[in-house]
């Protein structure tokens, strides 16, 4: 049987990789250029700031070292998931996706306290320079974290069906939900030092 | 591929995982650890973001499965760090722009 969607399952012969695969990598780099802009920006308006405060001084280091170890769990329990696939576990792929979710939801509601904190004590990106880049790209992070719970919470529950009728485009649609996700915890990797402790 | 041949792979995969996992909270501890030494600002930074480096490519070679991954994908990252240096790099040049102009206006 032709499908609809060509090479889903296997690698098409000229790229090497199956188009999903192929098309995340491509989503990937303009994320980098999207983040990057934002890092740029950071780098241009530190440089020509006359002071720039420590971020540890503003911010809750402890419940951001918190959310950092939150976030590489998450990405092992991602690939986990993956894996379990790989071996026709699907039990264990439930297991480990399921805990992929809930620790991205403990991500955004420890931010959820983090930023209550700031309001409470008036701290607002309009304060100043160093608090807008906060938000701003702390905020498009948060974002990109639920973007993974939607995708993920799909992958969990209404699209298992594909499971059963064909287990290796599955696979690899966990594997390419994957990619997304650790880009998420990449990004955050360098977040973290240089907003919180720099 | 048999079938026995790949979950034996995917196990070894699995411990190498686990491995990259310790690592990775290991580093962050120790960049926690530096920053509260208060070092000088340069050093600071290029330590930060010496060890967020070694952990980001931990993460997108093991989890991300770049260490075996096809030419086109190695291609289509090649032009993303290049895009993405200059993009870095012409904003940075934005700065001494400035700096030209206040020199010109004195």
């Amino acid at each position: 049987m032709s499908e609809a969607i060509p090479y889903t399952s296997h690698e098409r012969p000229d790229t090497g990789v199956y188009n999903a695969k192929l098309g995340v990598w491509l989503f990937l780099a303009s994320e980098v250029m999207l983040f990057g802009a934002l890092f740029s920006s950071y780098v241009l308006l530190r440089i020509g700031a006359p002071s720039w405060p420590q971020g540890a001084s503003l911010l809750n280091v402890p419940l951001a070292t918190f959310n950092t170890l939150v976030l590489i769990t998450s990405s092992v329990t991602m690939v986990m998931a993956w894996a379990s696939l790989k071996m026709d576990n699907f039990k264990k792929f439930r297991l480990y996706l399921g805990l992929t979710i809930l620790l991205a939801l403990t991500f955004l509601v420890v931010k959820y306290f983090e930023y209550s904190a700031k309001f409470e004590h008036h701290l607002f990106p309009k304060t100043s320079t160093f608090l807008a880049i906060y938000f701003t790209m702390t905020g498009l992070h948060a974002l990109h974290v639920f973007g993974g719970v939607v995708v993920n919470t799909y992958n969990l529950w209404p699209g298992t069906h594909m499971w059963e009728a064909n287990p290796e485009r599955f696979t690899n649609r966990i594997e390419v939900s994957g990619l997304y996700w650790h880009f998420v915890d990449l990004v955050w990797i360098f977040l973290f030092p240089v907003l919180y402790l720099l | 591929m048999s079938v026995l041949t790949q979950e034996h792979d995917i196990k070894k995969e699995i411990r190498g995982y686990i491995l990259v996992f310790v690592v990775l909270g290991i580093l962050t501890v120790i960049t926690v650890t530096i920053s509260r030494l208060h070092l000088p600002v340069a050093p600071a930074i290029v330590l930060a973001l010496f060890i967020a480096t070694i952990k980001g490519t931990l993460v997108a070679c093991y989890f991300m499965h770049l260490i075996s991954e096809r030419k086109l994908i190695y291609a289509l990252l090649i032009m993303t760090v290049i895009f993405f240096s200059g993009l870095l790099g012409l904003t940075i040049l934005g700065y001494y722009d400035h700096l030209v102009g206040i020199s010109r206006v004195s």
